[in-house]
């Protein structure tokens, strides 16, 4: 399996990283912080992203997509994380359209993946329930009605559901909190009367909201795969996740640590370029080799998500992506401000954006000790 | 059916018929053969393994046909590979010929010099040692102070180098010598090749705090060596030197791969089984702490080992070894460092025994003495071959690009 891109995807990464540049600056994510954009990301910039194919990547050619391939799909969200870009990418790609395309029926696939493709829809995921990442932790109730069932509870940090038009909600129709059987997913309409949804302002000017669930009726249609056996789609829906949020994360830890090379080439102290003294050389160093495997196993995941039936140790793969760029990303997102100085301490220079987010993104989706713990659960010890 | 696909049949059926069913499992460190005029073959049939492969040139695959290698391409070697992994063949031959010196003869030698060594390698029949550190030239390798005069038609060797590895067993040393001391001290470095038994040539092993003495300090004294031993041009060993050494990071990065292994374990499994063992543990590892390292350590050792996978689809692309061979080299040394020091803790006082006093070894078993001696080795993984420190200056240096104090401060 190769571990180097082919000709492809060199392409697709040199126009993917000139249309970030171009179009999409860290100066968007900027305006939108200053502006405070209720929506979470640009209409437009995505519809243009949309149009590059971006929506559609891993989405089946039946359904409206391209079928391009996680690898593509990693290669953009390495881009976009160069920039900070706002998407709904994890959101919507990464997360609802994964678990549509995985538990849905035909007619619910056959009504949301050609809409998401096309970026017409967005939708959100709503998962977590407390301050950490842990999807089985789901007390958020569906209860069996005449028409179908009823949902109540709260979700918390769902992402992009300012903008979405629906959502797809873990709920639990048997058992309790902290078990995998009786986990539910839905696909409801946002409009859903008793739907609330509570803006948050997060230290990464990115969009999440509280969701809370109070006597929302939805029809028996609206249960995505089976009652009470969604963990199986949930966990692979999460592990895409894990491997793309990843992707992302390699492009902004690639950015910071280019950034700060630069400047210890620049800056000047003592009459020397600091980049010549040999504890920021050896520091340097390091970040770089630890960038390295980073790179190899998100390009690893990637390929092996490629490998569709036959992709084998997706679970412990997207762990130890998830860990090691958790990891990594607080290693470099810290040495990038401190290598900057003073400056990097500055609102008006960029660094601190890649800072905020990369805490935000090392939350998400399980921190660095969740995937240690699941790998090692996983690896048997 | 390809060409692949036929040569991946006759291996198939070459390796079913000739791999000795002995040495289909892995070689216990005293089994390992080095080959050379002294060769050890504590397993009888590895020598009849080795004749074979060495006779299709198949312990040097890819090398060319003419100098006695397999002359495969790229593509064949890994098909080799793969079928000598699938049914657990032991490489037949372990060198540093193979690992250090064949791959510069190859690319700088004359086609003489080529067709006087390169053969030997391929058939173990050279053991050769590396004479590259001195006792005032460590880090600061070209600051090397082995005299080379010439005399008509011979070099008069003086000095003496030290870290040898396996010295007193090798029969040929390839040697960094001073040929020209007028000149800045990279420029007057020659790379020049010498029989161990030539006369003025002794070695002295070194102990160890493992207990062993892999290492030696060479002495020579007055010791004639022919001009024509001279490989490149004279005065350019130091691009020679160079050259070798990320061969011999790449070989050295080696020990990373094989330390992250589930199947490699002091301890009769896996570290982390290691750990649950020691502490009665059945399906989970009690201690928190410990598994967090573990997990934190393992995951390392598999994103390097893909790591090593995409860096040799990237040299295939390119060509040689490349500037991440010194990353490689580093990471992987920090891995082996890791680990045993994982397994101290995995198995506690039972993996700090030094030697046995009881004749049912009812106190240390041997391979918890081994624990305690391959960690104290495992130190030296970040000293030879450049220090931990001299890799990241090279990082640094040729791949972040920054900006070189040293040649600042020459200047000034």
């Amino acid at each position: 399996m190769s571990l180097v891109f082919n000709e492809d995807q060199l392409m697709l990464q040199e126009s993917a990283r000139s249309f970030c540049r171009e179009q999409a600056p860290v100066a968007v994510l900027r305006n939108m912080r200053d502006t405070k954009d209720a929506l979470g990301f640009p209409k437009s910039l995505w519809q243009s992203m949309v149009d590059l194919g971006w929506a559609g990547m891993a989405i089946p050619e039946v359904y409206g997509g391209f079928e391009f391939g996680y690898s593509g799909l990693g290669i953009v969200l390495e881009e976009t994380g160069r920039t900070l870009v706002p998407t709904p990418l994890v959101s919507t790609i990464l997360l609802s359209a994964t678990a549509i395309n995985l538990a849905g029926s035909d007619a619910q696939k056959t009504t949301l993946l050609p809409a998401i493709a096309a970026g017409e829809s967005i939708v959100a995921f709503a998962l977590e329930e407390g301050a950490f990442h842990n999807p089985a932790h789901v007390s958020l109730s569906a209860v069996k009605t005449a028409e179908g069932y009823e949902l109540n509870g709260v979700k918390k940090f769902v992402l992009d559901a300012a903008a979405a038009d629906h959502f797809v909600v873990v709920a639990r129709s048997s058992g309790y909190a902290g078990d995998t059987n009786g986990i539910s997913l839905f696909l409801l309409d946002s409009k859903t009367p008793g739907i609330l949804v509570q803006p948050l302002s997060m230290v990464d000017s990115r969009s999440a909201a509280n969701v809370s669930f109070d006597k929302v009726n939805v029809p028996a249609g609206a249960l995505l795969g089976i009652e009470g056996a969604g963990w199986p789609a949930l966990e692979r829906t999460l592990d895409i996740g894990r491997i793309g949020l990843s992707a992302e994360m390699l492009g902004s830890i690639q950015e910071v640590f280019e950034r700060t090379v630069e400047y210890l080439k620049q800056r000047t102290q003592f009459g020397v370029q600091i980049g010549a003294f040999q504890a920021l050389q050896h520091r340097a160093a390091l970040m770089y080799s630890e960038i390295e495997l980073c790179k190899s196993l998100v390009r690893k995941a990637l390929s092996e998500l490629d490998r569709g039936d036959d992709a084998q140790d997706i679970p412990a793969l997207a762990s130890m992506c998830k860990a090691k760029l958790c990891e990594v990303s607080a290693l470099i997102s810290n040495e990038g401000v401190q290598m900057h100085g003073g400056i990097g301490m500055t609102d008006e220079f960029d660094l601190g954006f890649f800072l905020k987010r990369a805490r935000v993104a090392q939350q998400m989706l399980g921190d660095v000790l969740f995937h240690r713990d699941r790998y090692a659960s996983l690896r048997g010890f | 059916m390809t060409d692949l696909d036929s040569f991946r049949e006759d291996t198939r059926a070459w390796l079913e018929e000739n791999c000795p069913a002995s040495m289909r499992t892995p070689a216990a460190e005293d089994e390992v053969v080095w080959g050379g005029r002294n060769a050890v073959y504590k397993h009888p049939d590895s020598r009849i393994w080795l004749d074979r492969m060495a006779a299709k040139g198949w312990t040097c695959p890819t090398w060319p046909a003419e100098y006695g290698g397999g002359g495969l391409d790229k593509a064949q070697s890994l098909i080799l590979a793969e079928e000598m992994q699938r049914i657990g063949a032991r490489p037949p031959l372990m060198s540093f010929g193979i690992s250090m010196l064949g791959p510069v003869l190859l690319e700088m030698a004359t086609h003489e010099q080529k067709l006087e060594h390169i053969p030997k390698i391929v058939r173990g029949e050279i053991r050769w040692c590396q004479g590259y550190s001195e006792p005032g030239a460590g880090s600061d390798l070209a600051g090397l102070g082995t005299k080379a005069i010439l005399d008509g038609d011979h070099y008069l060797i003086n000095g003496s180098k030290i870290w040898t590895s396996y010295a007193d067993k090798a029969d040929w040393i390839f040697c960094l010598v001073r040929t020209d001391f007028e000149v800045p001290k990279h420029s007057g470095i020659s790379f020049i090749l010498f029989d161990m038994q030539t006369p003025g040539v002794s070695t002295k092993p070194i102990k160890l705090i493992s207990g062993n003495s892999v290492f030696c300090e060479t002495f020579f004294d007055d010791v004639r060596v022919p001009a024509r031993n001279v490989i490149g041009s004279l005065n350019d060993g130091w691009t020679i030197a160079k050259r070798l050494l990320q061969h011999e990071r790449t070989m050295i990065s080696g020990f990373g791969l094989s330390s992250g292994r589930n199947s490699r374990g002091g301890l009769g499994g896996s570290l982390e089984q290691t750990a649950m063992t020691y502490r009665g543990d059945t399906d989970k590892l009690s201690d928190p702490v410990l598994r967090d390292q573990i997990a934190q350590f393992k995951i390392d050792s598999e994103a390097f080992a893909f790591t090593s996978q995409r860096s040799a689809q990237e040299a295939k692309l390119s060509k040689g070894p490349n500037a991440t061979s010194s990353m490689l080299k580093n990471y992987g040394c920090e891995l082996n460092k890791r680990r045993f020091e994982l397994l101290l803790q995995a198995a506690g006082t039972q993996a700090l025994g030094w030697e046995s006093l009881t004749a049912d070894a009812s106190d240390f078993a041997p391979e918890e003495l081994s624990v305690a001696r391959e960690w104290l080795r495992s130190k030296g993984n970040s000293i030879e071959g450049g220090t931990y420190e001299v890799q990241l200056n090279v990082i640094a240096k040729r791949v972040l690009g920054l900006p070189d104090m040293t040649t600042m401060l020459v200047k000034q």
